[in-house]
């Protein structure tokens, strides 16, 4: 178990070192100078020039990266050039939107989704499983800003139950959450709908296992195989497509932002992008290539707590 | 009365009648085996004493059980029966266990889900019961670090944990090599003396059922052909299906005389070794040796078999002769030339040689018709026939096999299992080879068919002066088609030459236990 957490560990390390070169190299041959941009189309040379110097963009490559990764060991993440701000507090202030939401969404598209689709699965071809695949079916077509303006337009026009944008703040956390309902609602049914469909086709194919007729044969009631030995050999897919859906919500979560008026992370790289404060893009999307690279470390390790045979191997 | 009395059972899924008018009695202490080719009803007969039959199956007459008729009872009953009453045993150990969960928690999940018992008692009677099977490792195992003997000592430990009164077991030992084999029938054996249970067996290797039983039921189509005492029926078979099958079983091929000894194939101190697990973070990759100098030679149109037990590096040799892998040390050469060049298997040689699989159902692509399918080693030649040329090569392929010119349109699925092997032959054959590897290539295929594609086999090499290396676990077989035996174990060949001398008189100790293990029919009258 120790050597096969190091050795997802040594590959998470090497994930981060070239995942840190390729947006650097990105970044770089984006065309358009921030410095001219920034400045207008008047600017005159040794303006764009003296602004380049004091951006270090006149620098090598090897050592603007280099300073880039430093900082970013140290918590430095550098100083904004359209917001004058350092990146860290610009990331700190929307992180804490960001992070709850897709942790928020997550956790709602998994309660949705198991039982959904252990139920389907242990009812296979009924009318149960007819109607939550049909149900799955649309939640996987129908794209999720959808969702969230009819969401508002029930729940927040019509009910009054929650409001339909902004957010208060973590000083009051009920009326926080309250208001990350709708959008993590929104963002959650059609993962949820995905989810759901993974997890009944992968209970189906345990079903079908040799060791569940050997549950039967020993006594066991086909719902009581399938709780007690098909629901955990079916997860090991189920947690991949979780894997997958977290780095999505925290970084897709760009469209719900904006509908919601939520000052998220995507809305700060969207800003960011438009305006070529490429100091902010850099961290940014490095931060969420770090998260969800730490993200799928804990899946490889929740991987091996469900799956004995992992353990053993390095 | 009987323990198990099956009386007059009838069986259909859809409008496809399964079983008819099958009758079975098993009394307490005693082992009925159920035999018969795929497809004759046996594991339905097995699954509707467990009530484990698929959806929409439905039975007709009646299955008594200890004086409780199985099909009239309602399945909550049932569950209380399975485990208690009655216990199965799979053909397949490596997929019969649930592989996230210990052995211990396995076996004891029989005893905790029909007595009232505390967790530790379940696990402390568990483990004696895997003691009892025989079993040497922990109860804290998982599946995965076990072999297929070892699993199928937890399935049998499993199915007889409450001592049921009547345990069935499903081809038990198909998937087991012959010595595993052995242990396994003699377990089975002895924990029906002891625990006076009754034994239905089904199998259908009839020289296991010849082994073990003392009662033998013959099936065809879901019919009982015959049935009676195992001596009685031996010496006295009456119907001729059964007399087909027996006869089919020791079928014996007539090897045609070979003439000539020019040397075609040469394996000089092959080594293969396989990089293994790191075991510190940054230390040595270890190496399992697969083959360890391994020295051998076939010769022109030589028909020569090669038997080991599963892990025994049988498989290793074949991608190394076929040079789909490099070897670590020595050489291997056919006919003067290497069979593997630079980092890739040498396509010149690669014509000289062709493969036949174990898997007729696997080792084909499904979209592809059998005319496409059977040319593919056509790339190997510099100038394939095109046109009418091509045609005729297919068409005689086909032929040379037993197959019609009209089956070239035809895909797979469209065919039987032995006509599968037989299209893999004709696949083999169409580039002209002068060796062929058999490589368990007749395992899958019952028994009547298995002696008929044996004929074919050594037919077509007698007349094409083909030389054939034949990998088989069934000694049997292996003895009837070959000239020369190679005896495989842990990587090395401990003991070769020729056939008869081998098995009539073996020298090397492990030649000796395996061929003691194979079971085998008493010669028929």
């Amino acid at each position: 178990m120790i050597r096969y957490a190091a050795g997802r560990l040594t590959s998470l390390v090497i994930s981060l070192f070239v995942a840190s070169i390729v947006i650097f190299a990105v970044i770089e041959v984006i065309p358009g100078d921030p410095a001219a941009f920034m400045l207008g189309v008047n600017a005159r040379p040794d303006t764009i020039a003296a602004l380049r110097a004091e951006m270090g963009l006149d620098q090598s490559l090897i050592e603007r990266y280099f300073d880039w990764i430093t900082g970013l060991l140290q918590g430095d993440f550098g100083q904004s050039w359209t917001y004058k701000t350092p990146v860290a507090d610009l990331i700190g202030d929307r992180i804490w939107i960001s992070l709850p939401l897709a942790i928020y969404a997550l956790i709602l598209s998994t309660l949705i989704a198991f039982p959904a689709g252990i139920y389907a699965a242990s009812r296979r071809s009924g009318a149960g499983d007819i109607t939550i695949m049909g149900a799955t079916q649309l939640g996987v077509a129908i794209p999720n800003f959808w969702f969230a303006m009819i969401l508002v337009l029930i729940f927040a026009i019509n009910l009054r139950w929650f409001s339909a944008g902004g957010f208060p703040g973590w000083d009051n956390p009920l009326q926080a959450m309250k208001s990350l309902t709708l959008p993590a609602i929104a963002l959650a049914l059609p993962q949820a709908a995905i989810l759901a469909r993974v997890m009944r086709s992968s209970l189906l194919d345990m079903l079908g296992e040799d060791f569940i007729r050997t549950a039967r044969a020993k006594g066991l009631s086909a719902r009581q195989a399938l709780w007690k030995h098909a629901v955990r050999n079916a997860l090991i897919p189920v947690l991949t497509i979780i894997g997958l859906q977290f780095s999505f919500l925290l970084a897709g979560g760009i469209i719900i932002e904006q509908v919601f008026f939520l000052p998220g992370l995507g809305r700060l790289i969207f800003q960011s992008i438009s305006a070529r404060d490429l100091i902010v893009v850099e961290s940014v999307v490095m931060l969420l290539v770090f998260t969800v690279i730490m993200v799928n470390f804990m899946v490889d390790l929740a991987y091996a707590a469900v799956d004995p045979r992992l353990r053993s191997k390095a | 009365m009987s323990l198990l009395a099956i009386k007059d059972l009838s069986l259909s899924i859809g409008d496809t009648q399964i079983l008819h008018d099958v009758d079975v009695d098993t009394e307490p202490g005693e082992i009925v085996a159920i035999t018969g080719e795929s497809g004759s009803g046996k594991s339905m007969t097995a699954l509707t004493v467990m009530g484990l039959l698929p959806r929409g199956a439905k039975p007709g007459g009646s299955v008594v059980l200890d004086g409780v008729d199985i099909l009239q009872t309602p399945e909550p009953d049932l569950c209380q029966m399975r485990g208690n009453t009655m216990g199965m045993v799979f053909q397949e150990p490596m997929t019969a266990l649930n592989p996230v969960q210990t052995i211990g928690a396995q076996v004891a999940e029989t005893i905790s889900i029909h007595e009232n018992t505390t967790k530790t008692a379940a696990h402390e009677r568990a483990a004696q019961m895997l003691e009892r099977v025989g079993l040497k490792v922990p109860p804290s195992r998982y599946p995965h670090e076990l072999s297929g003997g070892q699993r199928q000592r937890v399935v049998i430990a499993m199915a007889i944990a409450l001592r049921p009164k009547l345990l069935i077991a499903d081809e038990p030992t198909t998937a087991l090599d012959v010595t595993t084999q052995a242990r396994i029938l003699d377990l089975l054996r002895d924990l029906v003396r002891e625990f006076d249970m009754g034994l239905l067996m089904i199998t259908h290797d009839l020289a296991v059922v010849a082994d073990i039983a003392d009662k033998i039921v013959v099936m065809q189509d879901g019919r009982v052909v015959e049935s009676g005492a195992t001596d009685h029926l031996l010496k006295d078979m009456q119907h001729p299906y059964t007399k087909a099958l027996f006869a089919a079983s020791t079928h014996q091929v007539q090897l045609p005389v070979r003439k000539g000894s020019v040397q075609l194939l040469y394996a000089k101190n092959i080594i293969r070794d396989y990089p293994m697990p790191r075991q510190k973070l940054l230390g040595q990759r270890p190496t399992f040796r697969a083959l360890d100098n391994v020295n051998f030679h076939i010769e022109h149109g030589e028909r020569v078999g090669l038997v080991g037990e599963s892990g025994c590096g049988k498989s290793t040799l074949t991608r190394a002769i076929l040079g789909l892998e490099d070897v670590q040390g020595g050489e291997i050469r056919l006919d003067g030339d290497p069979v593997f060049t630079g980092n890739r298997p040498n396509q010149s040689v690669r014509r000289k040689m062709q493969v036949v699989f174990q898997d007729p159902y696997s080792s084909f692509n499904p979209r592809h018709r059998v005319e496409r399918l059977i040319t593919e080693p056509f790339h190997l030649l510099k100038n394939p026939p095109t046109g009418k040329a091509r045609e005729t090569v297919i068409f005689k392929a086909l032929q040379d096999v037993g197959l019609s010119a009209a089956d070239a349109g035809k895909y797979i699925h469209e065919f039987s299992g032995g006509q599968r092997q037989r299209i893999a032959i004709a696949r083999a054959l169409i580039v002209e080879p002068e060796l062929i590897i058999f490589d368990e290539a007749v395992s899958a295929l019952d028994v009547s068919v298995r002696a008929q594609v044996l004929d074919l086999i050594v037919d077509i090499c007698g007349k094409r002066r083909l030389a054939y290396l034949f990998i088989s676990h069934d000694l049997s077989v292996v003895r009837s088609v070959t000239d020369r035996v190679l005896v495989m174990k842990s990587g090395k060949i401990v003991e070769q030459g020729d056939t008869e001398t081998v098995f009539s008189d073996p020298q090397h100790a492990y030649t000796k236990s395996l061929i003691a293990a194979a079971p085998q029919l008493p010669p028929l009258i």
